[in-house]
């Protein structure tokens, strides 16, 4: 589906994550999750409230610590590198040069108060980008990608609707050419019309940049039609992984049947 | 007239140790923010406890005082400090930029040169140059220490995306020894490029918030800006009105309810040493009286 980006690193893992595990005090909420993702595959996390998902896509995007295990991941020279054993410094420059990060609520993942052009620009400014110009330019052809009116380029995102909202900060994410997306329930709180929209973008987006992704999501239809490969979790446990449409159309453990009819006939 | 109820200059000898202490780290970290134990002032914040607090903590017995308030020696605030420190330290004060020893300023730099040995001394309200942007205290000082200084330019891109130039005119940020991005407290970004390799040492004291930093003389201080939008000065395009300078930092002074108004100099010293050099503006009173000395 998704053209690789960089041909020589397809059979090296992009990330790597090893017996993770997480516990606030006595309560477990995530354990012993083993995965590897390449570059250019989107995996979808699906599970209900509770069931740990994001929990281990903060651990997965080392905003928390793990108790167990690790993750690593392969830089831009290739070296696959343990996060925890990065310093803060680079770890924080991975997060808005390497990666992206969506936020459920856009409001989280954006700057309410300044301009969209400079929403997007700021990632942009951080690695050291100089020319009012040069910013201007990029944050206008970046949100014409995510089709959002170009002449709203000075408008606050406060002023957006909440779909327009959520690709500013698609956009926003995207502007360093990220080799990995995190998403956090992208579609929740969107109605269904702008939903489909959104997702379709993402669609195009993901595979025309070859990006690869992990998208948490308790919707099935959003896992269905954006990713390749899927975990279901239960309980903090990994209890079923495989492709999408055998996981979806042919689900084996008794929870992730039960998921899949749960869903309501269109 | 050392009133014998108070310690020379008014703060006990600990308190300025302590003080000391955070100048001294300051200097040897320009421009980083050093927290200390601010002490209530018998004035209220935002009438420059800060600065008060660095210069009592500096000043000697031998030491000349000069205050100023937006460049001017004669109002409220510049009076009533330097009155406060010559009750309290019995020191000399004086309003000639060249003769002070100690300099203590609220939102100017003064227009005369200043050379080696003096001590500027500003008031600071907000030290803190990413407070509007980020609020968070513990994120903005991680920013610091680790040199993440996009957002400054996300400010200076949304003035250039709204009015078309960078309309920042005061507390313009500068970043010191190309490393700690730092506010310059609220002066004219007019100012800015006298900070710049000054041979005075500069001390900022922010006293409600509890920092204080420094810029030791010879330091490199470079205001940000984009390449195509690069920092300028700005002045109104008049010359003063008493001393007829084309080079000074004006304020606008209203003189009638029909929109009469006049540009004078804002730093008083500098127009009255120009006024008695014989210099003349379009609204001098003529002949030029010698001017009263305070």
């Amino acid at each position: 589906m998704a053209e690789p980006q960089d041909v020589t690193l397809d059979d090296e893992p992009l990330l790597v994550a090893e017996h993770l595990g997480k516990n606030y005090g006595r309560l477990t909420a995530c354990r012993d999750v083993s995965f590897a993702l390449f570059p250019g595959e989107v995996l979808a996390i699906v599970g209900e409230s509770g069931s740990g998902k994001s929990t281990l896509l903060q651990l997965l995007s080392a905003q928390l610590a793990p108790s167990a295990g690790r993750v690593s991941y392969r830089m831009r020279d290739g070296v696959l590198r343990d996060l925890a054993a990065l310093g803060e410094a680079e770890r924080r420059f991975l997060f808005r040069t390497d990666w992206g990060y969506v936020h459920q609520d856009p409001a989280q993942g954006l700057r309410m108060a300044v301009s969209a052009g400079a929403n997007v620009g700021e990632r942009l400014m951080a690695v050291g980008w100089n020319h009012y110009g040069r910013i201007r330019d990029t944050a206008s052809s970046w949100l014409e990608r995510v089709e959002i009116d170009t002449a709203r380029i000075d408008d606050a995102p406060r002023t957006y609707s909440g779909g327009m909202r959520q690709r500013l900060q698609i956009a926003r994410n995207l502007v360093t050419e990220p080799r990995l997306v995190f998403m956090d329930e992208p579609t929740g709180g969107l109605d269904v019309s702008v939903q489909a929209r959104l997702l379709d973008l993402m669609r195009n987006l993901v595979s025309e940049l070859g990006l690869a992704a992990i998208v948490v999501t308790h919707d099935l239809a959003v896992a269905r039609l954006l990713s390749h490969r899927v975990m279901v979790m239960k309980g903090g446990r990994v209890v079923e992984t495989g492709l999408t449409d055998q996981v979806l159309d042919d689900p084996r453990e008794p929870y992730t049947q039960l998921l899949v009819s749960s869903i309501l006939p269109a | 007239m050392n009133a014998p109820a108070y310690n020379f200059a008014y703060l006990d000898e600990q308190t300025k140790r302590m003080i000391r202490r955070a100048i001294l780290k300051a200097i040897a970290i320009p421009g980083y923010q050093v927290p200390f134990a601010s002490r209530e002032m018998p004035m209220p914040y935002g009438w420059g406890t800060g600065g008060v607090q660095v210069t009592a903590a500096i000043l000697g017995p031998d030491d000349v005082l000069k205050v100023i308030d937006q460049g001017s020696d004669d109002t409220t605030n510049a009076i009533s400090i330097r009155k406060f420190f010559g009750k309290t330290a019995g020191v000399a004060t004086t309003t000639a930029t060249a003769d002070a020893t100690v300099i203590q300023t609220r939102h100017r730099i003064p227009e005369a040169p200043l050379h080696a040995g003096q001590v500027l001394v500003y008031q600071v309200p907000i030290p803190e140059p990413l407070r509007f942007l980020e609020p968070r205290e513990t994120e903005t000082r991680r920013m610091h220490a680790l040199g993440e200084y996009g957002l400054m330019h996300v400010k200076l891109y949304e003035d250039i995306a709204r009015f078309g130039h960078i309309a920042t005119s005061y507390a313009y940020p500068v970043k010191v020894n190309a490393r700690y991005v730092m506010d310059p407290s609220p002066t004219p970004k007019f100012d800015n490029p006298k900070m710049d390799d000054c041979p005075a040492l500069q001390l900022f004291g922010a006293g409600r918030e509890k920092r204080i930093y420094a810029i030791p003389p010879h330091t490199d201080v470079v205001s940000l800006d984009f390449e195509d939008h690069p920092f300028t000065r700005y002045r109104f395009d008049a010359p003063c009105a008493l001393c007829g300078a084309g080079d000074s930092y004006l304020d606008e002074i209203v003189t009638d309810d029909k929109g009469g108004r006049m540009f004078v100099c804002s730093d008083t010293d500098y127009c009255e040493s120009r006024q008695s050099a014989g210099h003349r503006g379009s609204e001098s009173a003529a002949p030029h009286k010698e001017r009263a000395h305070g």
